[in-house]
């Protein structure tokens, strides 16, 4: 297909879409038009599909994290020939296979039920994990509308970002870095902070697990667990003699 | 009485065997895994271990995932944030498109090692038990877990497997297959019937004895599954018993006693009474303290059959 014959596609979408909707008596339009292209373009010239076999186990997934837009996949779905287009009418009908939200369980086609928003980049996840692990080549497209991605669960997804400070600056916030062992290096960042109008004031203290006691520094297991006698003694030592040190050092 | 044996440890053990066996086998974890004793798994095939981060409702969503390219994966975290934290990933990835997730819910009920209520769970077989298409299954004992993972991997479909986190006595005969949805009937009389789940068995059990030394017949029925509840055993003890005590470690509502006066309402009306906590959260303490504080006790079991007696 012609980028012309995609673009007349994505409107043929749209037309169905508003049948249904007109139909039903309800259902959303707005952010099934603003996925219609997109939605055109992947079912009918970037995704590996073969609409007979819908189980196809090499077959690229999509799954429409924006559930709500239901309409406009079953809209394609039914243009590939998954079902008869004559289905798209019962929309929303008791019995119908076409669900407010899709249905996986229900309708041919669908890789994955949506509708709670903010879910469906997790499985995608799964399902590139999954191709990875049985050395297939398939891909996994999740199209997610940019109101969800405020949702916590799709910033979980994006971790690793390389450092906390990046990522609270990324979000717009002021961003001071100092060292969380060095009680003036903190309360300089918390003057700094105080200061700053307008925008929220994130401090990234740099600190080490277990600081202070040199057994448990960097040492996960410490995170919770009991502690012996002999490792109490050692440690209440280690934080005496340090505090001595310390008053010996000072002016 | 054998060696103490923990399900976690268990757990661990299993999930190695079971990837051995089945290369399909995978398990998500939420950086848990040294409470989980998901770490034996990482140590002995680190590429069936997946570290998705603190992040339980995307380990849930990845699992999902996997389970509809045909993998079996396995989701560890603790029972509180898979019972609460995740329940509408649960419910919308999981149960309601049926996909062959199994969550492991560790540290569920009251003895959770000193960390009180946000990481106690006590209504999770209520929250669980509610789910269309979901399994619910909690084990007493190490030897009982194993047998139950066994089970469950043959199964297809989402199952919430409770598991407890300190050593336990083992009472479960480790010759016996796991049935899920079967009940288990470890001892029978007639005076009192005891219907009970998860670790609370155990102290059950020691409670039967006690009243067998003064000459108080009971039977007592483990439910390892929740759901679906063995109705058919639940309508025979309630046949030779006539007066039941329902014991979990768990809230009063909705769990073990809601399944089982649910079914005993229907089918066989008798007089049951129910132990477990009355409607409120726990708090941090040693085991032995908590049991005793919320009522769960060896000897508590023994008062309350007491009374069920003398009432009748």
């Amino acid at each position: 297909m012609t980028a012309a014959d995609l673009q007349k596609s994505g409107n043929d979408i749209r037309r169905h879409v508003l049948r249904a909707v007109h139909r039903a008596g309800a259902g959303h339009i707005g952010g099934v038009f603003s996925a219609a292209d997109m939605l055109a373009a992947l079912y009918f010239d970037i995704l590996r599909i073969d609409p007979a076999r819908p189980l196809w186990e090499d077959r690229d997934r999509f799954i429409l994290s924006k559930g709500h837009c239901g309409i406009g996949l079953y809209a394609v779905l039914a243009m590939r020939g998954y079902f008869p287009i004559d289905e798209l009418s019962t929309f929303d009908a008791i019995d119908s296979r076409l669900q407010g939200h899709p249905d996986m369980t229900k309708l041919p086609g669908l890789d994955m039920s949506t509708g709670s928003l903010g879910q469906g980049l997790s499985p995608g996840v799964g399902m590139a994990i999954g191709a990875r692990y049985l050395c297939k080549d398939f891909r996994t497209w999740v199209m997610l509308g940019d109101g969800e991605i405020q949702e916590g669960q799709i910033c979980a997804r994006l971790d690793p970002v390389e450092s906390p400070a990046a990522k609270w600056r990324a979000f717009g916030w002021h961003v001071i870095e100092c060292d969380g062992h060095r009680v003036a290096d903190f309360l300089s960042a918390c003057k700094e902070a105080g200061e700053i109008r307008g925008r929220p004031s994130m401090i990234v203290a740099r600190t080490v697990k277990g600081k202070g006691v040199s057994f448990m520094e960097h040492e996960y297991t410490w995170h919770s667990r009991p502690i012996t006698d002999a490792d109490l003694d050692r440690a209440i030592q280690e934080l005496d003699a340090a505090d001595t040190a310390s008053r010996a050092g000072a002016p | 009485v054998s060696a103490l044996l923990a399900q976690r440890d268990v757990f661990g053990d299993i999930m190695i065997e079971l990837c051995r066996r089945d290369s399909r086998v995978v398990l998500v974890d939420g950086d848990l895994a040294n409470s989980t004793k998901s770490d034996k798994l990482a140590s002995a095939m680190p590429e069936r271990f997946f570290m998705m981060g603190i992040a339980e409702q995307n380990l849930v969503g990845v699992a999902a995932g996997m389970a509809t390219v045909g993998l079996k994966p396995w989701v560890a975290s603790f029972a509180a944030f898979i019972a609460t934290r995740d329940l509408d990933q649960i419910r919308v990835v999981v149960a309601q498109p049926n996909l062959n997730v199994k969550l492991a819910a560790h540290y569920s009920g009251l003895l959770t090692g000193y960390t009180g209520k946000t990481h106690q769970v006590v209504n999770d077989l209520a929250i669980m038990r509610s789910l269309p298409n979901m399994t619910v299954i909690a084990p007493c004992d190490g030897v009982e877990a194993r047998a139950a993972m066994l089970a469950i991997d043959q199964y297809s479909g989402p199952v919430y497997l409770r598991l407890t986190r300190d050593p336990t006595p083992v009472i479960s005969d480790r010759e016996r297959p796991f049935e899920i949805g079967r009940g288990v009937f470890l001892r029978r009389g007639e005076d009192v019937g005891f219907v009970s789940t998860g670790a609370q068995t155990i102290r059950v059990l020691a409670a039967a004895e006690m009243l067998a030394g003064d000459g108080i017949s009971s039977t007592v029925l483990h439910m390892p599954t929740i759901k679906p509840i063995d109705a058919d055993a639940l309508v025979e003890i309630a046949r030779t018993t006539h007066h039941i005590l329902t014991c979990e470690e768990h809230s009063v509502l909705g769990g073990l006693g809601g399944a089982v006066t649910e079914v005993l309402s229907e089918r066989l009306p008798v007089h049951i009474e129910r132990l477990g906590l009355r409607d409120i959260d726990g708090e941090s303490g040693p085991n032995e303290a908590l049991i005793d504080k919320y009522g769960l006790s060896t000897a508590d079991v023994v008062r309350r059959a007491r009374a069920l007696l003398a009432a009748r």
